[in-house]
């Protein structure tokens, strides 16, 4: 039978949205109080959510610990306490969150081979959330 | 169609063990979930039901015959239980979030009158949980 598992990580990191294409007063008016040159940070929580057949020997979707290893190396070693505007990901493209959903999305969907990734959602505050599901959708 | 959503708690304790593995195998593949004296859990249920909204009564579902069918089918069986050792589904299956998921739809799907059951949530901790919709 296929099941969905989530798992959540926290992750903390600064950004500020600055956009080279803009002129200062169109950054200004866009990103708000974002657009501080000092940057700012967040408290993010990334949910993954992947799925597949439960397994008859083991009863898992995949190995938590094998999700965990991967999230901690791939994800949490490359964002956690990081400018991410200074990280090679952001040398192109505003470090927004649904920019930094993305990333993360790519990052599982190219690199987990254990498990179907379904969804990425990253809250970046209590108030704040964006999901990603792939290119398709 | 609207969806209704009601939630439950209950704790139990579990081990995750496979009769069929080795000692070794047992322990690399479960970890300190294989502590043979077992562990346990705040299981929070999230059970969510679909359905037309009656023109009579305005519900989808009558959350009274919900709530008692999910005390009677899940928490009277499950809360302050050893799963593996109480709980009929795992005397030969391991209680992982995935099965107990698992179960709880069985144990639901065929009780419920009005509404029909579109998904069961099971946190194990708030950072982990799994979502079933019946799907083969």
């Amino acid at each position: 039978m296929k099941a969905h598992l989530s798992r959540r990580y926290l992750f903390s990191a600064s950004h500020r949205l600055h956009s080279e294409e803009m002129s200062t007063e169109e950054n200004k008016r866009t990103y708000g109080k974002c657009n501080n040159p000092y940057g700012h940070g967040h408290n993010y929580i990334v949910e993954i959510t992947v799925s597949g057949q439960v397994d008859e020997q083991t009863g898992m979707v995949c190995n938590l610990a094998d999700l965990d290893t991967f999230i901690e190396r791939e994800v949490l070693a490359r964002f956690d306490h990081e400018n991410l505007n200074t990280l090679q990901e952001f040398s192109k493209e505003v470090p927004t969150t649904e920019n930094l959903c993305i990333q993360i999305y790519e990052i599982v969907h190219r690199g987990f081979p254990h498990a179907h990734l379904e969804r990425v959602r990253l809250e970046e505050t209590m108030m704040n959330s964006f999901e990603y599901t792939g290119k398709s959708s | 169609m609207v969806y209704l959503t009601r939630k439950a708690e209950f704790s139990a304790s579990h081990l995750y063990h496979n009769p069929a593995f080795t000692p070794e195998e047992n322990r690399r593949i479960f970890g300190k979930c294989n502590n043979p004296n077992g562990h346990g859990h705040n299981y929070t249920l999230e059970v969510t039901v679909k359905g037309e909204v009656d023109p009579r009564s305005g519900f989808v579902v009558d959350l009274k015959q919900l709530k008692e069918v999910m005390h009677r089918e899940v928490l009277d069986a499950m809360d302050h239980r050893f799963l593996n050792k109480e709980v009929p589904e795992f005397l030969h299956r391991i209680p992982t979030t995935e099965n107990i998921a698992i179960a709880i739809w069985q144990r639901l799907a065929t009780q419920l009158e009005s509404a029909k059951l579109h998904r069961v949530r099971v946190y194990e901790t708030p950072d982990l949980f799994v979502d079933f919709y019946g799907e083969p």
